[in-house]
């Protein structure tokens, strides 16, 4: 917490101004029951009437003071709060986009999204909170002991014992449920998590005839969280009587005292009233203190979350070293030389030495099961990841050492996920070029094979896209996703298996047009398929993280054993269209 | 809510706690206690403080008996109220487990179709969210509603009794704060909505650009997305400002009226007892309750809101609990037992949507220990048929027979055991492996659990995991792979080995090595069973006895391999693109 805190600095005038006013209202709070004492012991004792008015104007103005102040007070406090808020929200966004894959893959994006959501919304209103009431409350718990102790030194030494016990009693219930609550939150996250995996398992829950035994878990599970929330309750329903008995003793006592004291001719009647009033508001603030500490504890966790976010570092740092000037058109396009990669956390290598040169304009084609490292290879190229050994070249230079925009701006990458953005369909595709012209569009459409997708909707490039694309089938959204990646005029293409949805002719189509292409990209393939990587220039054979085998499909066929294994098991007609971007194919 | 789907919702909420009426009549026994004695110890400390009037004139005896009356009064005050705290938790959390466990219930006999339809958040979020924040109102609203109630007519019933008039002064000024709360509570709505829109709109692009952030990065939008994010975050922050500002302010107020009524009754108090017509004591207890009388006020306009929300969260639960359920199975169902697997569909309709046709009159004969492979494109409608034969959803037209019995006509239950089912989506219970494995035979001694992994090829990752068989998969079953979950999905099926399979071949994320064990158990496991065969391998496609070509959720051919290619039609063109271009 104490890190965020730098983002109240600007309301540095508020946050003081704002407790402040608070203090001043309950002050002028704490002053009335003296005032009320004085209209018994003076108004009525003397049948002042005259007296009486003036100090029911006295406290007519009071509480009008009292309601300026505090309405100052919420005005500063929701300021300081709410603007803290927003810069928070602003600075964790900005360090949420600055991460790399690396850490996105250890987060999650739905955590970060909890946190830039509901925490901050909880740490606002914690924020607001405190301004208001932590000041507040134990002060006015001392200023009422202080005035009792002005009117009345040994009746308020019944204030000095009531007050700790009070204190004793209201955390200790406080604390002892808290550990309790925890439990109930777990036994509520288990029903959840029996429920979730009756529906997602329906069919095979069915299918065993396991209804019965679910619903005996589920039973089980249900009556023990009902114990552990009858036992939460009873020892929470304690607060009030326990409180209200001891008040009523401290009560008591004042009025023994009292009498003893005005007998004596050391307080007045109108004095023992006001001691009386004083205990009742000492109840009322510390049950507002609990309830208050709930809040802040919770609003305490989430900036705990919050600050954690804020220590995940961006492990991609740009280069600092002044772009060297790529040697462009010579030599390969992209090259690997003893590249080895480690995933943050994994032990094993995910990528171990990997050797080969693409030379600007070939097809690349790369296969093998899951977790043979393919994405991970073609992720390399545009630097989502560091490699942990070796290194990547782009036209000769070291990736490390080109400015991130620079690379990446050079790469159109279409990812396995076919993830479009709420907007236009123009917004999506200017993502790839922000500079690009109607006509550039059109172009880039027409390649991607999207133009008929974009000329059926209603408004053409200007037709909505719902969030996440909803509004397109699979396969119109890979074809805009190709689109984007063409938009810019890549000099490398990378095509992660991005064309699964489509059928047959289309693919066939849209590898040809990748293919004419003015200023031929150099494309890579990433397939689990040998049809869609069939007749690239090169193949890579992945397996396990290693190069199991890199040349031609004849000469793999030929030298390759894991090559041949899978050329040979595989009819799949699921994935009949799959030869996305095949660049040569039909030559 | 419209008024009387709100009354409807309340009568429902009832019945549910019409179980638990002992409680209930206790509970508000209970409460009328506590309020009485609660409202009667403020006079009696009026009592007593009359009893102090000056030096050498305070009367011992008369505090110190009002003080033994004043102790016995709150001890009992504060055992009823703990006791009736107690039986409230006790009919809340009662009624919202009987609330939840119908609900589970449901779920277990609800048509597939409503399943499939719904998705598990909604139906999660009913179960739990919606059940805990109706938890959560029905208990306030028995807390505070019914004491609140009470408080308001006590304090009433005290006043009047002590002083009429000061106590007109009270029920005249109190309705100034309930003005005042719902003339800002009216104002900050709007603000609230604008706020809350605001933040919908800002989620929304903090979702998109958080779950994108690979798709950002590699476009380098990072900076257009901050400026997106600041134009709403600004917006944001005034709307926020304005309606925090001035939802704050309804205490303010309140506190303000509530002071003018405390002076209000010090003033006609004083004067009263100036003339005589009031003791001090009387007063201190006037001002007492002065204080107690606003409060439940104020209160109560939050509970309302509370119930009213709580309700509609009712009705959600409601309506899931009293979704259609599936037709059950016919009084006189037939037990299939000692099935050879004999397979008919006969003449089979079905479609998922009204307007949409699916399957047309479908035929298809099986004879035990046939294979039947089902090819088509990714998403035409393979688990359809699964649909069919498993009874998850019924036939429009036509029928299945399973040995000559329409499975219409058998218990589901029955029908079902004869199946063994290893879908693509593999899933597993929260449990330990051998849990998972004795899904089927809870009651499976050990080594039949191992001797089923051992078929299913299994038992040699398991035995590698830290704690073998005892080793507890977590919900996603995030702890081992894709690969090894369809295996123990296979051991699963191999430890009860019914006379009929549906398999689901589709293994694209699954490596080579695993695969061909897979392949291998699946091999093993259709030995002389009736297999229906979700197929993606050549080899599997062409040992079938038919095969289904699907597209488009239609079977469009059907037939041998040989058959098919040379007729030339869909299934040639598929295969041919597969290996001839």
């Amino acid at each position: 917490m104490k890190k965020l805190l730098k983002y109240l600095d600007s309301y540095k005038k508020e946050s003081i101004l704002g407790p402040l006013f608070k203090l001043l209202e309950a002050t002028f709070e704490l002053l009335v029951p003296l005032v009320m004492s004085d209209i018994i012991d003076k108004g009525i004792a003397f049948g002042d009437t005259g007296y009486i008015l003036r100090m029911c104007a006295v406290l007519v103005a009071l509480g009008l003071v009292g309601l300026l102040c505090s309405v100052t007070a919420q005005y500063f406090a929701a300021k300081a709060a709410v603007g803290f808020a927003t810069k928070l929200r602003r600075a964790l966004f900005g360090h949420i986009e600055s991460l790399s894959y690396s850490e996105m893959d250890t987060v999650g994006s739905s955590t970060l999204i909890t946190r830039m959501t509901s925490d901050i919304n909880q740490v606002q209103n914690g924020l607001n909170l405190t301004l208001r009431l932590l000041l507040r409350s134990p002060f006015v718990v001392f200023g009422s002991m202080v005035m009792a102790f002005t009117i009345n030194v040994k009746a308020a030494l019944v204030f000095a014992v009531v007050i700790p016990v009070l204190c004793a009693a209201v955390f200790g219930i406080m604390f002892a449920g808290m550990p309790l609550y925890q439990k109930v939150q777990k036994g509520v996250d288990r029903i959840l998590g029996i429920t979730r995996e009756n529906l997602t398992g329906v069919r095979v829950v069915r299918a065993f005839g396991k209804e019965a035994d679910e619903t005996a878990g589920f039973d089980r599970e249900n009556e023990a969280l009902t114990r552990m929330q009858t036992l939460v309750g009873k020892i929470s329903a304690l607060m009030n009587p326990v409180t209200y008995v001891i008040i009523n003793a401290g009560l008591l006592a004042v009025l023994w005292r009292g009498g003893v004291s005005v007998n004596i001719g050391e307080l007045t009647q109108g004095q023992v009233v006001a001691l009386v009033n004083y205990m009742s508001q000492i109840l009322v603030e510390l049950i507002k203190m609990a309830n208050l500490i709930i809040t802040i504890t919770k609003a305490l966790a989430c900036a705990g979350r919050i600050q954690a976010v804020f220590e995940e570092k961006p492990s991609i740092q740009a280069s600092a070293a002044p772009a060297r000037k790529a040697a462009e058109g010579r030599g390969a396009a992209v090259a690997f030389e003893h590249v080895s990669m480690v995933y943050k956390n994994a032990g094993a290598e995910s990528l171990t030495d990997i050797n080969f040169a693409a030379k600007p304009g070939e097809t690349i084609g790369i296969i093998g099961g899951t977790g043979s490292g393919k994405t991970t290879l073609v992720n390399l190229i545009p630097r989502f990841y560091d490699v942990s050994e070796g290194r990547v070249l782009f036209d000769g230079t070291d990736v490390r050492e080109l400015p991130l925009s620079e690379l990446r701006d050079k790469i159109g990458v279409v990812p396995q996920k076919a993830r479009l953005f709420a907007g236009t369909i123009r917004d999506n595709l200017l993502w790839g070029d922000e500079t690009a012209s109607e006509e550039e569009l059109w172009k880039a459409l027409e390649t991607a094979q999207a133009k008929e997708v974009v000329e059926k909707k209603d408004g053409g490039l200007d037709a909505r896209v719902a969030q996440e694309g909803r509004n397109f089938s699979g396969g119109q959204r890979q074809r805009l996703t190709i689109a984007r990646a063409l938009v810019r005029k890549p000099r490398v293409l990378i095509l992660d298996d991005s064309a699964s949805a489509l059928d047959f002719a289309t693919d066939a189509a849209l590898r040809r047009a990748i293919r004419e292409m003015e200023g031929a990209p150099t494309v890579f393939i990433v397939s689990q398929r040998t049809s869609s990587i069939r007749y690239a220039d090169q193949i890579i054979v992945l397996d396990d993280g290693r190069v199991a085998g890199i040349g031609t499909h004849e000469e793999l066929l030929g030298k390759c054993p894991v090559y041949k294994e899978i050329y040979d098991s595989q009819f799949d007609s699921g994935q009949a269209g799959r030869a996305a971007g095949e660049g040569r194919a039909a030559e | 809510m419209k008024k009387n789907t709100q009354k409807e919702t309340l009568r429902k909420v009832l019945h549910y706690i019409r179980r638990y009426w002992f409680f209930l009549g206790l509970s508000l026994l209970l409460a009328g206690v506590t309020v009485a004695l609660t409202l009667y110890v403020p006079v009696l400390t009026g009592r007593a403080v009359d009893y102090i009037v000056g030096p050498g004139q305070v009367d011992f005896d008369g505090v110190f008996s009002t003080g033994v009356t004043i102790a016995v009064m709150v001890a009992a005050t504060s055992l009823a109220q703990w006791l009736m705290n107690v039986c409230n938790n006790k009919i809340t959390y009662n009624v919202i487990r009987d609330i939840r466990g119908e609900a589970f219930r449901r779920i277990q006999i609800l048509p597939l179709k409503y399943i499939d339809n719904h998705g598990s958040g909604d139906i999660v979020s009913r179960v739990i969210a919606d059940v805990d924040q109706f938890a959560d109102g029905l208990l306030m609203g028995f807390t505070q509603l019914f004491s609140g109630v009470l408080t308001i007519v006590g304090t009433l019933f005290f006043m009047f009794s002590i002083n009429g008039w000061i106590a007109l002064v009270v029920v005249c000024i109190t309705p100034v704060s309930l003005l005042v709360a719902s003339f800002i509570a009216g104002r900050t709505f709007s603000m609230f909505k604008l706020q809350s829109e605001t933040r919908g709109e800002q989620t929304a692009l903090i979702n998109e650009m958080i779950e994108g952030q690979k798709v950002v990065q590699a476009f380098g939008y990072e900076q257009k997305a901050m400026e997106r994010f600041d134009e709403i975050n600004n917006r944001l922050e005034k709307y926020s400002l304005r309606a925090t500002f001035f939802s704050s302010l309804t205490n303010p107020c309140t506190r303000f009226v509530n002071s003018l009524v405390y002076t209000g009754v010090g003033l006609a108090g004083a004067l009263a007892a100036v003339s005589g017509r009031l003791s001090v004591g009387q007063l201190s207890s006037f001002l007492s309750y002065a204080n107690q009388y606003t409060k439940p006020f104020n209160e109560i306009s939050g509970v309302v809101t509370e119930l009213q929300n709580a309700l509609a969260c009712a009705a959600r639960i409601f309506e899931l609990i009293e979704e259609e359920p599936q037709t059950p199975d016919d009084a006189d169902a037939a037990e299939l037992t000692d099935v050879q697997g004999q397979v008919e569909i006969d003449h089979v309709d079905f479609r998922y949507k009204e307007e949409v046709p699916l399957i047309e009159n479908l035929n298809l004969s099986v004879q035990p220990g046939q294979r039947v492979a089902l090819v088509g494109p990714t998403g035409c409608g393979k688990t359809t048929i699964i649909n069919l034969l498993m009874r998850f959803y019924d036939v429009d037209a036509g029928e299945i027979r399973v040995d000559g019995v329409p499975v219409r006509r058998a218990t589901r239950h029955s029908l079902r055991r004869n199946f063994g089912m290893v879908l693509q989506d593999t899933w597993l219970k929260a449990g330990t492996i051998r849990e998972n494995i004795a899904y089927a035979r809870p009651e499976a001694t050990m080594e039949e659990v191992v001797e089923a992994a051992k078929l299913a090829h299994a038992h040699g990752f398991i035995r590698r995991l830290p704690q073998g068989y005892d080793t507890v998969i977590a919900e996603d079953g995030g702890n081992i792979s894709q690969g090894q979950k369809q295996l123990l999905c296979i051991a699963r099926v191999m430890l009860c080995l019914p006379p009929m399979l549906i398999l689901d071949e589709a293994t694209s994320s699954i490596d080579t090595r695993t695969e061909l064990k897979i392949q291998e158990a699946f091999a093993r496991m259709m030995e002389g069973r009736t297999s229906f065969i979700v197929a993606h391998r050549l080899s599997t496609i062409r040992e079938a006895d038919v095969i289904l070509v699907m597209r488009d959720g239609r079977i469009v051919e059907q037939g041998r391999h040989e058959e098919l290619l040379e007729k030339g039609g869909f299934y040639a063109k598929l295969y041919n693109s597969q290996f001839e271009q």
